[in-house]
């Protein structure tokens, strides 16, 4: 092998989930492997009151490190992080979080666009970003930018999902790699590199 | 589309003509806010907007609005207020004057939420609140202690979550859609400019709030914010910060001791 094997390795999968969208995360957890070589960071439209219950919930159902992100955490390939309630998620260029608790985007904070371009923009092609359930049009402009930068854009099949608006219009408006049930999620998730 | 390099000639710029210094600024969220700006204000170009900011004054000041995050509320996080009315005003209360800052303090919603505070624990008489923040403009709204009448209802439920007994609606006048807050609130507090990256400490508190001011700040910056709040501390004093915000990276976490699930610490050494 020469030099045709340019395609650089996943650092970071994203998921983006609103109503509708938990239920699959407690289906699809408890089914990934231990040894992730990428992170995991996750955002879910969630009520502000939920504190961080979500993420001790979230935690039980997965045999990887479950976080919820504190400003400047380091991200780690292996552990799974999930944004706080009521703050939108960045990436730096350090691999770093860090917090904003500026103005709701599509209506949400977190937004899931907000983190999908932050994310984009430090990981290029060596990003994944999931698009799950939801009654909303968050996320479809971040999957944009994650195409646009050269990374894997996926969706929940919408004949699968509790919602289906939020992952049928990112299919309407930007390029989609694959549509996945959340048995074909799980074996995508474990067989991604 | 704005690039890395672009971001770093702006920030130059307001460094050589305006003394702002916005280079320690957590980048992400920056670039975002100014990518923001530029499609709000509609500039066709880069060039256009930093020679807009470059020349214009007026649009440095929205500029400079516009780049921090003033978003806030009263009451904002019930349980932390909870906290300070239970376990934090008990113990200033046995001091014979009581100085708080509110670091970054934008509009002032938390400020005012303090002085409640401190009126229901019979501390206020004997209490001054320092409320500073880097833009003079949010500066002027905490003056004169005026918030949207449509929010009230929110803060009025956060209010008495956090232990307020009393009716909310008491602490103001509603006239034209707006609250203005008892001038018994706003006479104890002090205001004045003060920028975290420059300015230096300039008291001695018993309590410094910075709640949600970090998190725009990269790593270096918050350390050295921090040793500024550290020298501004009394012994036994109490250093509160934002629910996602922490101690761990800092030099100073060793003088310091978390006291509960919130993020309130008192200086022990």
């Amino acid at each position: 092998m020469e030099e045709s094997d340019v395609t650089s390795s996943v650092k970071a999968l994203l998921i983006g989930g609103s109503a509708g969208s938990l239920q699959v995360l407690f289906n699809l957890l408890p089914s990934l492997h231990h040894d992730l070589p990428f992170a995991m960071i996750v955002v879910l439209h969630r009520r502000h009151s939920a504190d961080s219950a979500l993420s001790e919930l979230l935690a039980t159902k997965s045999v990887l490190p479950t976080h919820e992100v504190e400003d400047k955490d380091v991200i780690r390939p292996g552990h799974i992080y999930l944004a706080p309630a009521d703050y939108h998620l960045l990436v730096e260029k350090d691999e770093t979080f860090s917090l904003d608790y500026s103005e709701k985007v599509n209506f949400s904070r977190p937004s899931i666009d907000v983190t999908f371009e932050s994310a984009a923009e430090v990981y290029g092609s060596s990003l994944a970003a999931l698009l799950l359930s939801g009654a909303n049009e968050d996320g479809t402009k971040g999957l944009m930018y994650v195409k646009k930068m050269g990374g894997i854009t996926l969706v929940q099949d919408p004949e699968t999902a509790q919602m289906p608006y939020m992952p049928h219009y990112a299919m309407l408006h930007a390029v989609i790699d694959q549509v996945l049930n959340i048995r074909q999620m799980s074996h995508y998730i474990n067989n991604l590199r | 589309m704005i690039e890395d390099e672009e971001v770093e000639i702006l920030l130059t710029d307001l460094v050589d003509i305006y003394g702002y210094d916005f280079t320690s600024y957590s980048r992400a969220s920056l670039k975002r806010r100014i990518i923001r700006l530029v499609s709000i204000d509609k500039f066709p170009s880069f060039a256009e907007f930093r020679y807009k900011v470059r020349t214009d004054e007026n649009y440095l000041k929205r500029f400079v609005e516009e780049i921090t995050v003033n978003v806030t509320e009263m009451f904002r996080d019930p349980s932390f207020y909870k906290s300070l009315r239970e376990d934090i005003l008990p113990v200033l209360g046995t001091k014979p004057f009581i100085r708080v800052w509110h670091a970054g303090c934008s509009t002032g919603e938390e400020v005012f939420s303090m002085a409640i505070l401190l009126k229901e624990a019979g501390l206020l008489r004997k209490s001054l609140l320092y409320a500073t923040d880097l833009n003079p403009s949010v500066l002027d709204k905490v003056r004169k202690g005026i918030f949207p009448l449509q929010q009230m209802k929110h803060y009025s439920e956060s209010y008495i979550e956090s232990g307020g007994l009393k009716d909310f609606s008491e602490y103001y006048t509603a006239n034209y859609g707006q609250a203005k807050f008892d001038r018994e609130l706003s006479e104890k507090i002090i205001i004045s400019t003060h920028n975290l990256v420059s300015d230096s400490s300039f008291n001695e508190f018993d309590l410094i709030l910075c709640r949600n001011v970090l998190i725009y700040f990269d790593k270096d910056l918050q350390d050295r914010v921090l040793k500024l709040f550290d020298a501004s501390l009394g012994t036994l004093g109490y250093l509160a910060l934002g629910t996602k915000e922490t101690l761990k990276f800092s030099v100073i976490q060793n003088k310091y001791k978390q006291l509960n699930r919130e993020k309130i610490w008192k200086k022990v050494m």
